[in-house]
């Protein structure tokens, strides 16, 4: 188990080596830049070279790379052109990223919390028509742009709920401790400051996890008819048990196996939908600072971002593959 | 909904009342407030929803608007703007008065001006501003850093190769600053009005070792003062700036010299979207934002919000190059792309509400400003004639226009390109049409020559001719090419000895006849129009004067 996690944090560092240097290229590759972001309309040919050498990017983007390569090393990964001029790409990322794993935490809890029992639910009663409302409005789940929905969301529920719709929190003075409000407030026992950043999170968290909803509600409801045509359940309902035993013991502990895996999935491809999310909500993560930083070409942040966002991922699905023994006796053993 | 808001009002303006009753108990301490607009209600907070954050605190190097923005409640210059216009008036300086040569500049100060810290605001406190702002060193003489220092006063004291127009400065008494130039400019006083000439407390300055601007590898980082610091004079003090939360709010300075804010505090939350500022505005949890979308002006409105159109102050052009096409070198080529474009039509159908005709390259509220100049009207026949004429007739042109960008001069670049794009074809002219992002390519290549056509303009920092056609043409490897014509460089230097002509009522004489020659002589591209932008506020906010150098001090405003 130690070896095999070991073994995939190495693979992750190579991942990271080749991502950063395609992604240093590709950035630079992009046209236009941060010179031409940073200077606007007042650019005078002068101007331009003196700050396009200033920023390093006259030379060889190998030559960039390695330099770089040589900072990051020692914890530099550069500071912001664009999105906060000044503060540090790390800074910037540490900032922001609790708001986004706040925004993502709360979706994946509502798509966990709907999805599996209505899923588990839909397949017990196969072909009924709580089955079939609910498959459609999976379907509906997935194919409705996230986007789209936050403004229908914006427009109709924050006027009928009274929820904030852009935000973290309100200007209230709230303290900060971790950088994640919800849980600054409580650690602070600052009640209102908590509530109010819960209340701002509830409406962006809500159009987030419409996609992972659907699809761990269908993955669920696969999984659980799969296993409910298995022997094992037959035989354990032909021994007698009673079903609720049955479905905690047998149906659902097998059933978990591919929903875990596609959680950590959906988990990792929360940071796009993120972006959108963020970008309607106005909520200062990491979405809307990759929106900003390529909007304004700012390299180092969206390097750092969009690096730090694949070693979530990985680490994530790494999580879900440690967690499979948990569920699978057999994995462990193996 | 109308009733709702009535009542809050009189439930707001009963508590402003009993604070105003408060405060008179209080004593006469306080009696300034609520001079200069007469009314509204004292307390409260203006929540401003900001299109992005601001780069730093510290405006010296700042070049963003939201920097700005900020900026100009807490801090103040020498100069500043009577509102609403771009007329300067005292503001630090009470008085100032000029040697004949226009290189020596007097100035006499407010008395009784303490800064945030406390600390006295005297001749001194000027003069070890200016010589800050002379005496930067390495990273901080950047573009991107300094880059209002440099466009206006050029170089620094370690840089002899590049001049400064600053030479030096003197304390003669407490109260008389002397600011010594190395030549006369038309910029003088106007250009210590801008928020990036604030005067700063010397005491916070150094405390906060406000010059220790470091590159940092591919970047530049700014010091605390730049960060958490910033120590001005004016009405607002500095809060914090709540990263973390994207907002940034300031409170009231009760030491404020002048009139004192009304507000409590004003809070500026950071909203990058749009769709999002209006959505906000409307749901209340914002007070105002800037530059509504023309297309929203009138919902705005009809939702009884306060649509407040600032007096046009920028110039949208079509850019000629004349670099890749040598018929472009022709000025009848040129004229015929003014003839061929129905400016009028434009205004009407893609600018809003208050937009005009441009007849020269600054608008009619710019000192030198030709008003004999009348814009020629649509004439596609004529156009074909004059192509006809310099042996141009299967004129094809490389017509870039920009995407993801909006600007107050530009509400809607693409419609603005179908309707341009359209009057060309019909005077027979064919344009090869390209679209790029503003970042993403559009800017760097109208700046390295790429296109023939190009859509661009200007909002002007100050009222001065030179901030406009002297940046447009002042040059001759400028986004045109002048210097492909013979007259580049004439007009080059016809606009740098305007410039320095020390004599205001001879310089706007200088500035006019140069405006007549641009536009009959050289058209080195084709001013299409003047357009207001807006800012828009609730009802309730009231006091905000708006200024066409965006220049909205909310010292004066009240929530009422």
């Amino acid at each position: 188990m130690l070896r095999y996690t070991i073994r995939r944090l190495i693979q992750l560092v190579g991942v990271v080596l080749v991502l950063s240097l395609l992604l240093f290229a590709w950035l630079r590759a992009l046209p236009g830049g941060p010179v031409s972001a940073l200077l606007g309309e007042r650019a005078t040919p002068e101007s331009r070279e003196a700050l396009t050498k200033q920023l390093g990017l006259d030379q060889p983007i190998f030559v960039q790379y390695v330099k770089f390569l040589g900072r990051a090393l020692s914890g530099d990964f550069g500071v912001s052109t664009g999105v906060q001029p000044g503060d540090s790409a790390m800074e910037i990322f540490l900032q922001r990223f609790p708001a986004t794993i706040e925004l993502s935490f709360l979706a994946i809890v509502i798509a966990v919390a709907l999805g599996i029992p209505l899923g588990y639910l839909a397949a017990k009663r196969r072909g009924g028509w709580f089955d079939n409302l609910s498959v459609a409005g999976s379907l509906i789940g997935v194919a409705v742009p996230v986007f789209f929905l936050a403004y229908v969301l914006k427009d109709v529920l924050s006027a009928a709920l009274g929820l904030p719709t852009q935000g973290r929190q309100d200007a209230i003075g709230a303290t900060r401790v971790t950088g994640f409000f919800v849980v600054d407030g409580v650690i602070t026992q600052e009640w209102d400051a908590a509530l109010n950043a819960l209340e701002h999170l509830i409406l962006p968290a809500i159009a987030l996890s419409t996609i992972p909803f659907a699809v761990v509600f269908r993955i669920t409801r696969a999984a659980v008819l799969d296993v409910l045509n298995e022997d094992f359940v037959r035989t354990a309902e032909s021994k007698g048990l009673t079903s609720p035993v049955i479905r905690r013991r047998h149906v659902l502990r097998n059933a978990m196996l591919p929903v875990v895996t596609t959680i950590g999935l959906q988990t990792g491809a929360l940071l796009a939908g993120a972006v959108l999310t963020e970008k309607v909500f106005s909520l200062p993560g990491v979405g809307q600072a990759l929106a900003i930083g390529f909007e304004r070409r700012d390299y180092p942040v969206l390097l750092l971002l969009i690096i730090m966002a694949t070693v979530v991922y990985v680490v994530v699905n790494l999580l879900v593959d440690l967690s499979y023994a948990f569920i699978d006796p057999r994995i462990r053993t193996r | 909904m109308a009733h709702s808001r009535t009542a809050r009002r009189r439930w707001s303006a009963a508590i402003g009342l009993t604070g105003v009753a408060a405060l008179a108990l209080s004593g006469c301490a306080q009696s300034e407030r609520g001079g200069e607009t007469g009314g509204g209600q004292v307390g409260g907070t203006l929540t401003f929803g900001a299109a992005g954050a601001p780069k730093l605190l510290d405006p010296f190097y700042a070049t963003d608007g939201e920097t700005f923005r900020v900026s100009r409640q807490m801090f103040e210059g020498l100069v500043g703007f009577k509102p609403g216009t771009a007329e300067v008036q005292p503001a630090l300086a009470t008085k100032w008065e000029s040697s004949a040569d226009g290189k020596t500049w007097t100035f006499t100060l407010k008395e009784n001006v303490k800064f945030h810290d406390g600390t006295a605001f005297n001749a001194e406190a000027v003069c070890v501003n200016f010589n800050r702002w002379y005496n930067q060193k390495g990273a901080a003489q950047s573009e991107a850093v300094s880059q209002y220092w440099l466009d206006n006063f050029g170089g620094f004291a370690d840089t002899p190769d590049k001049p400064s127009l600053f030479k030096s400065c003197a304390a003669k008494d407490p109260k008389t600053a002397v600011v010594e130039l190395t030549k006369s400019t038309s910029q003088f006083p106007s250009v210590l009005g801008f928020t990036s000439f604030s005067i700063s407390s010397p005491e916070a300055l150094k405390k906060y070792d406000a010059d220790n601007v470091v590159a940092s590898g591919d970047a530049f980082t700014y010091p605390a003062y730049a960060n958490e610091h910033p120590t001005g004079t004016g009405p607002f003090k500095f809060g914090k700036f709540d990263k973390a939360n994207n907002v940034v709010e300031l409170v009231r300075n009760d030491d404020y010299h002048g009139d004192k804010a009304k507000l409590d505090k004003v809070v500026f939350k950071i909203i990058p979207d749009e769709t999002a500022r209006k959505q906000a505005l409307k749901a209340g949890d914002i007070d105002g934002y800037d530059l509504p979308n023309a297309a929203d002006w009138a919902g705005l409105k009809s939702d009884g919000f306060d649509v407040k159109v600032r007096p046009a102050f920028n110039v949208l052009y079509l850019g000629i190059n004349q670099l890749n096409n040598p018929k472009l070198q022709d000025l009848k080529v040129r004229q015929a792309l003014q003839y061929a474009i129905n400016r009028e039509q434009l205004v009407k159908s893609q600018l809003p509400e208050g937009a005009t005709v441009a007849s020269q390259f600054m608008p009619p509220l710019v000192n030198g400003y030709d008003k004999s100049l009348e814009a020629v009207k649509y004439d596609p026949e004529k156009a074909k004639a004059l192509l006809a004429e310099a042996g141009a007739s299967d004129l094809t042109l490389k017509f870039y226009w920009p995407t993801e960008v909006t600007r107050p001069y530009m509400p809607s670049p693409k419609d603005l390109y179908g309707a341009i794009a359209g009057d060309l074809q019909k005077a027979g002219i064919k344009v090869e049409a390209t679209s790029k992002p503003w970042n993403g390519g559009y800017l760097t290549d109208v700046d390295n020559g790429v296109p023939d056509l190009f859509m661009l303009g200007w909002t002007g920092d100050n009222g001065t001719a030179h901030n406009w056609v002297g940046t447009f043409f002042g040059r001759t490897d400028n986004r045109f090419n002048t210097g492909k014509s013979p007259w580049g460089k004439v007009l080059a230097d016809d606009l740098a000895a305007a410039n320095a002509e020390p004599d205001e009522a001879k310089r706007t004489k200088l500035y006019e006849g140069i405006n007549k020659k641009i536009m009959t002589e050289y058209l080195p591209a084709v001013p299409l129009s003047y357009a207001p932008p807006a800012i828009v506020f609730k009802k309730e906010i009231q006091g905000v004067t708006p200024s066409p150098l965006t220049d909205e001090r909310f010292g004066s405003a009240s929530k009422g």
